[in-house]
């Protein structure tokens, strides 16, 4: 137990760092920029504790616009997905996703590959509309999630597979 | 008072999930409603140390490029020096205290953001050094943008490319003026609005600073006209600039103290009051 806790936070502090530092000076095309450090929400346990979820999703979202001076739109956008999770796990993964032991770090597989899509795809589409506020770039905003959530996604499936070596 | 207990216990994560929600979306809001009214800035101990160890690493990449823009700036300077026909000549004074109507002070950028529709720079110098709010920055080629918040040690800069700026501007010519802002598109160009159709503009004309603020001083380039576009509707022309600046890549920036800003700011208070 102890050591799932110790195994997050380090993941948090990790995840965080990385993405301030590299990926927060990405801007491929003017458009595409991606948020890796979702991949916290995304990695938390399957069984752990809701709440705790919801409050350090918040916290990592609150440090990321203390960072890029957004005011509240990453905290926003973490939030909903940490409370949505549970419902994409039921999407991806059928109903008694519970009682089975899913790792999301192992072999990609099109449960894992779905729930991934759907989780960076609900978190990007929230940040951009919260960015721009404003419903008149509806357009740019789509066009923005949609590059984003490819490079998102690219570099989460790179990084779990290099944490996550395959054992076999 | 048992049910009460026992509904809170039930729906504890749907509580607290409205809870941060409400929170975090009036963050948003707010941030996007006011003018400097940011409590989440980037202009504190947390994320102004850890940008400056980031941009003292990142420094050393481009000491060549800096390098070179201070010689051309240097150079420049050093022509406006020899080509001064008379070195003897007594400097005209602005007041009659004998000082400048402006100070400078020298800083560097460690975070710069251009990618979405509201950003913000942070630079090394804050409170400490006499930077308040609302202070014009520029560099050697053209304005960068105002001081939005302050700290001790660093200050958060709204970027000319933000949607929410509006610095007065001017053709450099005709003294015709209008306001600059900024669409979202791109990074190179920013629009000037509310130009009189009476002005006389071509394309390559400079834009500069106007004299009506008081952030800026009068004759600060901006950028160069690109494109003109005339609306039949109204009697005002919209502008497209293109800055002189490059945004992407800044190093050394100018922070504009105006002595006599007080004294305006107050003159326009009274005028109201009466």
């Amino acid at each position: 137990m102890n050591s799932t806790l110790f195994v997050n936070i380090s993941r948090f502090i990790l995840l965080l760092a990385i993405q301030i530092i590299i990926f927060n000076n990405m801007n491929f095309l003017g458009y595409i920029s991606p948020f890796p450090y979702i991949l916290f929400i995304i990695l938390y346990p399957v069984n752990g504790n809701k709440s705790g979820l919801v409050a350090a999703s918040f916290l990592l979202g609150i440090i990321m616009d203390l960072f890029s001076n957004s005011g509240g739109t990453h905290a926003t956008a973490c939030l909903v997905l940490a409370y949505f999770r549970p419902s994409i796990f039921k999407f991806a993964f059928g109903l008694s996703y519970e009682y089975q032991t899913i790792k999301l770090n192992d072999v990609l597989t099109p449960q894992r590959f779905s729930f991934i899509l759907l989780s960076v795809v609900i978190h990007h589409f929230t940040l951009f509309l919260l960015e721009a506020f404003q419903l008149s770039f509806i357009l740019d905003t789509l066009i923005t999630t949609l590059l984003s959530t490819l490079f998102t996604i690219i570099i989460c499936i790179i990084i779990i597979y290099i944490i996550k070596p395959n054992k076999r | 008072m048992q049910q009460i207990f026992n509904f809170m216990y039930k729906n504890s994560n749907r509580l607290l999930f409205l809870l941060l929600l409400g929170i975090s979306l009036s963050l948003t809001i707010q941030s996007h409603s006011f003018h400097r009214s940011k409590i989440i800035s980037s202009a504190n101990f947390l994320s102004g140390g850890v940008y400056e160890r980031v941009n003292n690493l990142n420094e050393y990449l481009n000491l060549k490029t800096q390098n070179e823009a201070l010689a051309l700036e240097n150079a420049k300077l050093k022509s406006l020096l020899f080509s001064k026909k008379d070195t003897t000549a007594v400097k005209k004074l602005d007041s009659l205290k004998g000082v400048k109507p402006d100070d400078i002070v020298v800083s560097k950028v460690i975070h710069n953001s251009y990618n979405v529709y509201e950003n913000y720079l942070t630079l090394n110098s804050g409170e400490k050094d006499g930077i308040k709010p609302d202070m014009g920055v520029i560099n050697d080629l053209g304005i960068v943008g105002i001081i939005e918040n302050t700290s001790p040690k660093y200050s958060t800069v709204i970027s000319i490319l933000n949607k929410r700026t509006q610095i007065n501007a001017k053709i450099k010519k005709s003294n015709h003026f209008g306001s600059l802002n900024w669409n979202g598109k791109s990074t190179g160009f920013v629009q000037l609005t509310d130009l009189p159709r009476l002005a006389l503009i071509k394309i390559g004309d400079t834009i500069v600073t106007g004299g009506q603020s008081v952030i800026f001083p009068e004759n600060i380039n901006i950028g160069t006209i690109a494109k003109i576009y005339r609306d039949k509707q109204t009697n005002f022309y919209t502008l497209d600039i293109k800055l002189f600046n490059d945004m992407t890549n800044l190093g050394h920036v100018y922070i504009i103290k105006r002595k006599d800003r007080e004294e305006i700011i107050n003159l326009e208070k009274r005028k109201k009051d009466e």
